[in-house]
């Protein structure tokens, strides 16, 4: 735990200048953490959030927090940070009854500071600490201030630079000497480099351009980013590629089978290693499978990296969540100690998991390499992201159950069958770290790929959410993974989650049209968590009365955070198009930080997971990957943003719990409900495009 | 060669050969980087900017294709009305989660409210369609573009 390696005050809260500075490995990358954190502390400190400031997240001073994911950031970052505060809190109003007079319990933190007994003038809580030494433990059992009323919401952190245009991206960032730069890639990650036109490559150096050629590495960086832009697509021209076979353009779902797959058991959400597979149900009275393609971040921004390289040390700014194994990887790849490598992130656009961003830090810091003393910013073209972000790996999910009376699920198996999501580049034996970046694929003597290794983390990869919430007391659960898939995958927001909670949601949908039961009534009958119940009265409330093409699902994302329940309304038009109209959503996600950033947390989730339910498919073919731009790989637009209806239930009792990823999986079942409300058609395989419809349609 | 820009309200020279993108020239030369490069592509909305009060890509067309007209970019827009209230309803509304789509946006709704002071839904929809935001701020967008017409 964070607390364990960072145990104090000043690891998490200082004072500096006069205002309270926080400090967090979690990276803001639009998910507005820093909002939520700045939140917690100025509730814990009667501050005015603005005037709290949030510290650079760097590996230089920052507290080593892993990877920005998961939706653990308010509860791990944001749980040191309120018990940093709080024990600040306590201590400062500890120091003012010493010194000011009275009993510590007769001291309060009001609004403007530390007032005593029978005292006039409060002590401006910021004047106290300053004086007080922060080099010391934080209680883990202080109390959390009490909280009477409303949750607090926040403006969101640098909106207004947003909005004029001044805040700085790292794309926006120019420093003396700049040069920029742009790879020059293959057609596909198994192609060779025959050869690289010589005289183009003369007459660009002549015009003042650097090419660098590393084995299968080819980039070329130069002052003014559209003239190296020209530069590159010349350099493109010149490069010839082998492609040899290409790659695997077959059905990808066809490998997707348990006879393909390295197997394991799951048991309360783990994988059991020693354990034997479970066997196949006695009786099956019901069974489907549901699939999910190769599916893409799809950052708006493609990724980008500014790195220099001084003859000793290596200074990179990313984008990336998670800057602390990025940059032992990186120190590992050029044969570095870690400490002469320095991470520091700036904001890119939304990632949504793994996208381009480490590898972009790699190749950055690769050219910066052959550059020393130049800052080097590169930045990836559109076609760049959308052919060689580590994609969101395809999924198929079996379910097949034993029914008893009433439909009810007496036993249950479930095979979630997939490729990786592990391919971030923490570090691992085997350099394991530089084997996930592909500038390491490429260049003379660098690290080839590894065959993934199944995530054994409780609720990890393929297996988050393969447990169903409901009460039923057989259930046979395996991970199946599988490897050599055609496509480079890695995590992408709620990682199996999303497969797993559409597949066992559209099967119990399922259960509940066969036997004309309502799917409140029916889910409520097989659930014992009370808070879940209360989930799925308050959204059957808000849903109000029922109409033709409305959908539900609940899910808790992880078995154990944010509670959320989902009713979609749509319509399908006679051309088979789904139109969204209304998504009403009711979350519990504990005590809540930032009711504002929830909320959005939860659009942005909910909207993520429609444009994977009824847009997105990676697709490729032998000479590569096909989805190279928005028209070949179309996501949800504004035209089919639906309304928005939602409650959250508070529990200021209870611990915060993150929620970014706990609205996608449900709101992707729900539309497959409501789809099938709609017209009668179940559709098991995402994306359902009006394509896939009709296709069902013509099959029904 | 030398290309005669009115940016922001203001006569410019530049130096960039008039081929070059406008959104290169703003970025490089005129270091305005508002406009943001998404696509580069004109597929998804990020580099918008005002051409004559039309809300229009910057990331292909010629910066010479551009002379003779107004153009406003985001670092430009509180000098105009309806712009200001635009950015000012974004931030009220909390219109964005990274941000990377938010300029484009600001720009697309204020030519929106030029010309249709009173949208509907639907028209606040189909407007702002060109712009692509993949962390889902569209439910706030379209309140802001609400808050700015109702004031």
């Amino acid at each position: 735990m964070n607390l364990d390696d960072y145990p104090l005050i000043s690891d998490w809260v200082t004072v500096e200048d006069g205002r309270i500075v926080l400090r967090s490995g979690k990276v803001d990358i639009g998910q507005r953490i820093s909002t939520a954190l700045a939140l917690i502390a100025a509730e814990e400190l009667c501050l005015d959030p603005s005037g709290i400031a949030i510290a650079p997240v760097s590996t230089d001073d920052s507290p080593d927090e892993g990877i920005t994911s998961g939706s653990n950031s308010v509860e791990q970052s944001g749980r040191a940070i309120r018990a940093a505060a709080a024990t600040l809190r306590r201590l400062a109003i500890t120091a003012a009854a010493s010194r000011e007079g009275g009993d510590p319990s007769d001291w309060r933190l009001e609004q403007d500071g530390l007032r005593g007994p029978g005292q006039n003038d409060p002590v401006p809580l910021t004047k106290i600490a300053a004086t007080l030494d922060l080099d010391v433990p934080v209680e883990r059992d202080v109390t959390p201030i009490a909280r009477d009323g409303a949750p607090p919401r926040g403006r969101m952190r640098g909106i207004e630079a947003l909005v004029d245009g001044s805040f700085v991206f790292l794309h926006d960032i120019e420093e003396p000497r700049m040069w920029h730069a742009r790879v020059v890639r293959p057609p596909h990650l198994v192609a060779k480099l025959v050869c690289l036109d010589d005289d183009v490559v003369r007459d660009l150096q002549a015009q003042g351009f650097r090419v660098i050629e590393d084995g299968r590495f080819v980039a070329v960086a130069g002052p003014g980013e559209w003239p190296v832009i020209r530069a590159a697509e010349k350099l493109g021209r010149a490069a010839e590629w082998g492609t040899g076979d290409g790659i695997d353009d077959g059905d990808i779902f066809a490998l997707l089978t348990t006879g393909n797959a390295h197997r394991l058991k799951i048991v309360d959400g783990r994988p059991m290693p020693e354990a034997e597979i479970p066997a196949p149900l006695d009786v099956i009275h019901a069974e489907a499978r549901y699939e999910r393609p190769f599916t893409m971040h799809g950052a708006l921004a493609p990724s980008a990296a500014l790195a220099e390289w001084d003859g000793t040390k290596l200074r990179i700014l990313t984008h990336s969540q998670g800057i602390f194994p990025l940059r032992n990887a990186i120190a590992e790849s050029f044969g570095l100690e870690p400490v002469h490598v320095s991470l520091t992130h700036v904001p890119g656009s939304g990632c949504y998991g793994h996208n381009g961003a480490d590898d972009a830090a790699m190749e950055a810091a690769l050219i910066a390499r052959h550059l020393p003393g130049r800052p080097i910013l590169l930045k990836w073209t559109r076609e760049d992201e959308h052919g060689w972000e580590p994609y969101g790996p395809p999924q198929a999910v079996e379910i097949a159950a034993t029914l008893g009376a009433g439909e009810r699920i007496s036993a249950i198996s479930v095979n979630s069958i997939g490729g990786t999501f592990r391919g971030r580049p923490r570090p691992g034996p085997d350099r394991a770290g530089p084997a996930k970046l592909i500038a390491n694929w490429m260049r003379e003597g660098g690290t080839a790929p590894q065959p993934p290794k199944p995530n054994m983390n409780e609720q990890g990869g393929l297996h988050r959410n393969i447990d169903p919430i409901y009460a039923i007391g057989d259930r046979r659960l395996v991970k199946n993974l599988v490897s050599d898939l055609p496509l480079r995958t890695s995590a992408l927001r709620c990682l199996g989650a999303a497969a797993n909670v559409f597949a066992i949601e559209s099967f119990i949908d399922e259960r509940c049209r066969s036997s004309g039961q309502d799917p409140f009534a029916f889910r409520k009958a097989q659930i014992l968590d009370e808070r879940a119940i209360e989930v799925l009265d308050v959204l059957e409330e808000a849903a109000g009365p029922c109409r033709e093409g409305r959908g539900i699902a609940y899910a808790q994302y992880k078995n154990s955070m944010a509670r959320v329940g989902v009713a979609v309304d749509l319509d399908v038009t006679d051309e088979a198009d789904v139109r969204l109209h209304r998504i009403v959503l009711v979350a519990d996600a504990g005590r809540v930080a930032d009711l504002d950033g929830l909320e959005a947390q939860l659009e942005g989730g909910a909207l993520q997971g429609a444009s994977w339910a009824l847009e997105e498919a990676v697709t490729w073919d032998r000479d590569g990957v096909t989805s190279r731009d928005w028209e070949s790989y179309p996501v949800l637009r504004f035209e089919n943003v639906p309304e928005f209806d939602i409650t959250i239930i508070d529990r200021p009792e209870s611990p915060a719990l993150g929620a970014g990823e706990a609205a996608s999986g449900p709101v992707v079942a729900a539309i497959a409900n409501a789809i099938c409300d709609a017209t009668g058609l179940r559709l098991r395989r995402l994306p359902m495009t009006g394509e896939a419809i009709r296709g069902a349609a013509l099959r029904a | 060669m030398g290309l005669k820009l009115n940016i922001n309200g203001a006569e410019r020279e530049v130096r960039a050969d008039p081929d070059t993108p406008l959104l290169f020239v703003l970025r490089e030369e005129l270091k305005l980087k508002g406009a943001k490069l998404g696509c580069g592509l004109e597929q998804c909305g990020a580099c918008h900017v005002l051409a004559d009060g039309v809300s229009v890509p910057s990331c292909v067309a010629p910066a010479g294709s551009f002379e003779g007209k107004k153009i406003v970019t985001v670092e430009g827009l509180s000098e105009n009305e309806i712009g200001r209230r635009v950015q000012e309803a974004f931030v009220k509304a909390g219109a964005a989660q990274c941000g990377y789509c938010t300029a484009g946006l600001v720009i697309g709704a204020t030519a929106l409210l030029t010309e249709m002071p009173h949208p509907d839904r639907e028209a606040a929809k189909a407007a702002l369609n060109p712009h692509l935001c993949r962390c889902g701020a569209h439910p706030r967008v379209l309140k802001a573009v609400e808050m700015a017409a109702r004031r």
